[in-house]
This record gives C-alpha cells, structure tokens and sequence, in this order.
C-alpha cells in the first residue's frame, strides 16, 4: 500500500516534470479543453438549442465524432493481436501505447454522448441499480455496458503491466493474459455494437445495411493505426524512447488491408443505391449529389472519397515505404474517415426525414468549441499518459532507483 | 513489453521525482494547479446562470413512474402544479389517469375528407400546452400535415410547408400525420432507460421526468412523430390549458423527448382527443379496438384502409382510409 502511494506521489511529481515544450503542448491543450468547458456550461444552461440541431436532424456533430471515435478505440487491438497472438517481438515495445491511446480515446467516446444528452443530470438513470436499464432491448445500452467494459479492460492491463514494470518484476500471466485476449474480442464488440445501434433501426434505409458494421471495423483499422503511426514517431522523436521502424510498417500493411476492404465495401455501397435507385437511395443521393437544391454534404463526402482514394494509393504504392509519405498517407486516410463515418454516417441517416423533409444541419460555433473541447481533452489525456509511461518503461522511474553517480549497472534488469 | 536494450534509461535522468518535495517543484505544480482549477473555474462560471428549481434533488432521487408509490406520485402531481404556479401564474389540476380495463385505442383519419386546414396541428399545440410564440414553435406540433401530390401516395414528394390561399387545392390531397402508437414500436424497444413504453391501452407514453433526453427514439422513429425540447418550453399564463396528466400535456422541462398520447388527459375520462374535436370535416374517427361495434372497428372491417409504411413492420393503431 505503501509502495503504491509511492509511486502515486512519484507519478503526480513526474506529470509537472517536463520541457518548455511539454508544458507549452499541455498548457494549449488545457486552455482548448476549457474553451471547450465554457461552452457546455452554456449549452448545459440553455439547453441543446445552443446546437444546430432541429427535430428533423435530431443528431449531430456530437454522436458523429462518438461513432468514429470509437473505431479508433478499437483499433488498438490492430497492435494487441499481432503482439500477443503472433508473438511479433517488434510490436511488444508499443502495444502499450495502444492500450494507452483506447484508455483516452473512449473516454472521448462517453464525453461525446454525454455532451449530447438533453439531461446529463440524469445519467444516473442509465446505470443500474439508481436506473433501470433496458437491456437487452435497447443497443444503447448494450453500448454503455460494452463501452465501459473496455475502459476497465484496457485501464487494467495497462495500468497493471507499468505497475510491474515500475517494481522491475515478470508480470503474472493469470493476471493480464486473459484480459488480454478478453478485450481483442471486446474491441470488435465495441463497433460492433455501436454500428448495430443504427443499423438496428428499420425506419432509416441509409442506416438499414447489413454493411455498416464491416464497413465500420474495415475504416477503423485505417483511422486507428493512422493515428498510432503518427503518434509513434511522435513519440520516438520527443521522448527517451526508442521505437523502430518495423511496428510502424507492421501498421502500414495493416491500414492497407483494411483500407482495400473499406473501399471495396464502400463500393458496394454506392452500386447498391445507385444503379436502381429506390426511394430507399434518397439519403445517398443527398448525400453524394444533393437532392432539391440541398446539397450541404456533398462537398464533404466528395472531399473524403478524394483523401480516401489518395491515401490508398499512397499506401499501395512504395512511396509510403518512406516515413514522409507514409505519414501524409495517414493524415488523409484519418480526415478521409473521419469525414466519411462521422458527418457523411451521421447526418445522411436524417435527410430526407421519414416524412420527406430536407432539413439541413450546420454544427453551431458552441457546438463545435464542445467537440475541439472534447478533442484536447483526449490529446491531454493521452499525452500525459505517454508522459508517465515512457520513463517506466525505459526504467527511469522505478520503484527501487539506484541514484549513485556510476556508469549504468547491468544489474538493473529485471 | 520487451527489454530491447535501446529502452534502458537511468532513473538518474529523472532525479527530482525521487528527492523529497524541493521548493521548485513545488511551486510549479503549485502554480500550475491553481491556475488550472481557475481557469475551470471560470470556464463553468455559465453555469450560475441556472435558474432556481431548474433541477432540484428531488427530481434528481426520483423513481422511475412505474416505481412510483401512490403517494409518491401525488406528492409529485402536487410539486407540479405548484412549479407551473410558481413559475407561470397558473395553478394546473395535473391528474394521473391510468389507462382503462378492456380498452384499446385506434384512430382513423379519412383521406377523401381531409381538406388539409391544418385546425388539427393547431388545436394540438394548444391542447398540448406548447410554446407558440417564435415562428418555428409550429415545429412542435404532433401533427404534420402532408401536402400530398395526387397520383401517388409519396411522402418524398410532400410539401410540409405549404401556405395556399384556400385548401384543398384542387390537384393535391392532405394526409396528417401523427404518432402511429405502434404495436411493435421502435421508439420504446431502443430507449435505454425505459423512459418510453405502451400503456395497456395502446398509448406510447415518455416520462418527462425519466428520459435522459439521448433522442435515440426520434432517431428509431419511421414516421417523424416525436419532439425534443430543446429549450424550456415558452408559454403564456393566458394560453396555458390547466387540464393536465402527467404522462401527456403537462408542462414539460427542456432536454427531454415528448408526443402524441391520443390525448390520454381527455380520452382516459371519455372525451375525445383535441385534433378529432376541431376537425371541421370529420375526417378522424377515435375509439376502442376490443369494442366491436365501435365506430372504429366499422372503418376498419368496411373501408379500403391503408397503414403507413406498413413495410417497416411496426403494426401501427393509427389507420388511413378512403371514401368512395
């Protein structure tokens, strides 16, 4: 107990450790989060009319950043199966951040919908025993239950194997190992589930697809490792921590797989409305061409195919065996997605309405300033964790530290 | 985790964070933590804007209704009444009508005999007691008359908006549409929280008081019928209608989802809803499905009846049929 408050005190005192740099980066991080907080507290006053939400298009720009972000919380198992399951050595030294990147990253997640509830003050009345939950009825649900399962997951093995590292010893297999493999299967759930939240839903033709939920995984292990890679190199450049280049290849075929697969299913997707178009087709059409003079989406998702198909070529072709390249493949691949399975998803599912009506939806400024809000929160979060994780894992901090002046004794290994 | 040989710093790189608390350190993280709680502080500081008995503890241990004990539930009918009195100058009588034994609800509405006057919607913000004073109010309403082009019966094609001299206009037909009070109804079965449910008597009903405002039900329904509340509602001591029941009209909080109860306030005590009652045309026909000799279950075994979207599978109890 001791010792574990030790190193609680030793953490805090190594999160105010740190660069100019460092401090610049989180402190910009920190004034966004609180512009970010500013505006909920006013949407929280005056209610969500402080959205560009209407009756008609009833989601937004909040359940739309949810959805996307919880694929790239799932991704993280794109470094957990090939670590653990193929026992890639290479992979072992960045598994963790993975781990890392999905503990923030669904934190984002419940922020997103928390933000989107009209009575946040009543969140209560989804967690048993306060509420009463409608399960297994309601998908929603399910996804509260899958959602928090893999927050406690990943904050477990994470959190238990720098707790090892700290203290220099072999973790217990018993202890993580099946959590481990427990949460390669909950990672395919969590988007899973929440792809069935709309597909479950027989009165939205755009959502009613029995394709959602692959097309879902498929552009998750695009954004996901995307966003790794570039995190890595991040990491390897500002950090004591030596990251090679073979995870990150390792991630390039990876995205490139499932990158293949996405446009293939999108593919499908567009010849199934498209060559006999049925009512059921007038949210694609909408969609990609604008329908009654209404066209507020169509320079996004054309803007996205275009970022989707340059990223694929990129990391098909040998340029991207070029880190420069590789990483402006990864940029447009994560906006490219983001755009597609975010406000090209989202919004499509509500125009025209069940009755016919074109209601177009622009997110508010407040609105926005939420989401950037919640955007660096995730940043923050992630950042400092890599900030504490790097010193355990390369033994700076340690829970016996020899602090004598002499060369570096071999003895420290574990 | 590997120990690749690369990874291996001394903890000497990190010295500070062994030695006891220096005064640097201190003052850092010091100075850091205040300025970020202030800025917390300030961020939040909208928040004092909350209007008093905007959420009280009380609604926040509520229980759910159906968990309600019956003086439970009278002390809430009563807390109620007195917060629109507070708050509006109206003392409202808020009732608790249960749903009654050997009755199901079915509506009608007559096509040939619509003539798209919209009486309906309007009656139905006022029953309601909806805010009706900003142009969009009229977004509310429970009831969307379609401006359908003859020829077909195609929503896609519909005018929602539509403001002619006179109706009907000769080459268009109306269509009201309302909650459908589906037997397999999609809103409830996806509410996480049970917020939303069929009474025995076939009404779908939300608790204002329950429903966490997620608006998953609007998403889920095929036939546009439900309303958010995006602001507290806005309405006149004048305009207010003090006849009200708990699981429909009665003055609602903001951030929650509501509907169309068939009127339960007035149809559970034997009156017919607000929307039938204004109807000029007598196009809408209300009543008991168990009972057969109801006007109802005449229209429905001796009309060409037609069920919207019938292809969504929600086997609604709101009916369309025609004249000859």
């Amino acid at each position: 107990m001791r010792a574990y408050l030790t190193f609680l005190w030793r953490i805090w005192l190594l999160s105010w450790t740190g660069t100019a740099r460092f401090y610049a980066w989180m402190g910009l991080l920190t004034v966004v989060v609180l512009v970010g907080a500013n505006a909920w507290a006013h949407q929280f006053v005056e209610g969500l009319q402080t959205t560009g939400l209407t009756n008609q298009v009833s989601w937004g720009a909040y359940i739309a950043n949810f959805t996307f972000l919880v694929g790239v919380a799932a991704a993280a198992v794109m470094l957990v199966i090939p670590a653990y399951i193929y026992k890639k050595e290479h992979m072992h030294e960045v598994v963790l951040f993975g781990e890392l990147m999905a503990i923030a990253v669904i934190v984002m997640c419940l922020l997103f919908v928390t933000v989107d509830l009209g009575r946040p003050d009543r969140f209560l009345h989804m967690i048993p025993p306060f509420g009463i939950f409608n399960f297994p009825g309601s998908i929603l649900s399910w996804d509260v239950i899958v959602l928090n399962g893999y927050l406690l997951l990943n904050l477990h093995i994470a959190g238990y194997l720098l707790y090892c590292r700290y203290h220099r010893r072999k973790p217990t297999k018993k202890f993580y190992i099946p959590f481990v493999f427990l949460s390669v299967f909950w990672a395919v759930s969590i988007h899973t589930v929440t792809a069935f939240l709309y597909v479950g839903l027989a009165g939205r033709p755009f959502w009613h697809h029995p394709l959602v939920p692959a097309r879902f995984l498929a552009s998750a292990f695009v954004a996901g490792p995307g966003l790794m890679i570039l995190a890595f190199q991040v990491i390897r450049k500002a950090m004591r921590y030596h990251i090679g280049d073979a995870p990150i290849f390792t991630l390039r075929m990876i995205m490139t797989v499932a990158m293949l697969i996405n446009m293939f299913l999108l593919g499908s997707e567009v010849f199934t409305e498209f060559y006999y178009p049925t009512q059921h087709a007038a949210s694609a059409h909408y969609l990609f061409f604008g329908m009654h003079g209404h066209s507020g989406l169509v320079p996004w998702i054309w803007s996205a195919i275009a970022l989707d198909v340059a990223g694929l070529v990129l990391l098909v072709s040998p340029a991207s065996r070029n880190i420069a390249w590789l990483n402006v493949a990864c940029v447009v691949c994560f906006i490219g997605i983001w755009i597609e399975k975010g406000m090209g998803l989202i919004i499509p599912g509500f125009v025209p309405t069940p009755l016919g009506q074109i209601v177009e939806y622009l997110p508010s400024l407040n609105e926005t300033l939420v989401c950037l809000g919640i955007w660096a929160l995730g940043a923050l979060m992630f950042s400092w964790m890599v900030h504490v994780a790097v010193p355990i894992l390369n033994g700076s901090l340690r829970a016996q530290p020899d602090l004598s002046p002499s060369p570096e004794p071999s003895a420290l290994k574990s | 985790m590997n120990e690749n040989p690369l990874n291996q710093e001394s903890p000497r790189t990190l010295e500070e964070v062994y030695r006891p608390l220096n005064r640097r350190t201190f003052l850092k993280g010091g100075a850091a933590t205040v300025a970020g709680m202030a800025g917390l502080v300030a961020a939040l500081k909208p928040l004092l804007a909350l209007e008093k008995g905007d959420i009280t503890l009380d609604d926040l241990l509520q229980k759910h209704y159906r968990e309600l004990k019956p003086e439970e539930l009278q002390r809430i009918l009563k807390s109620l009444a007195d917060k629109c009195e507070q708050e509006r100058g109206v003392r409202p009588h808020v009732r608790d009508l249960k749903p009654l034994d050997g009755v199901e609800f079915g509506y009608a509405l007559n096509l040939t005999r619509c003539v798209g006057c919209r009486r309906c919607a309007h009656a139905c913000l006022k029953e309601n007691n909806q805010s009706r004073d900003r142009w969009d109010d009229i977004e509310m309403s429970y009831i969307r008359v379609l401006e359908m082009n003859k020829g077909a019966i195609n929503v896609e094609t519909a005018n929602h908006y539509y403001e002619p001299g006179t109706v009907p206009q000769k080459d268009k037909y109306y269509m009201p549409v309302q909650c459908h009070q589906c037997r397999q109804s999609p809103c409830t079965k996806v509410c996480p929280v049970q917020a939303t449910w069929q009474e025995k008597d076939g009404v779908v009903v939300v608790d204002y008081n329950w429903c966490i405002g997620c608006r998953y039900c609007m998403a889920a329904c095929p036939y546009d019928a439900r309303r958010f509340n995006y602001k507290k509602p806005t309405i006149e001591k004048a305009a207010i209608n003090p006849n009200q029941g708990y699981l429909s009209n009665r003055l609602r909080p903001k951030g929650v989802v509501e509907k169309c109860t068939f009127c339960l306030h007035r149809t559970r005590d034997g009156k017919y809803p607000a929307c039938l009652e204004v109807c000029p045309t007598g196009a809408r026909v209300f009543g008991n499905l168990l009972d057969p000799d109801s006007e109802i279950n005449y229209i429905l075994n001796h009309k060409r009846v037609y069920v919207l979207k019938e292809e969504v599978g929600t086997l609604p109890r709101f009916y369309y049929f025609f004249d000859k």
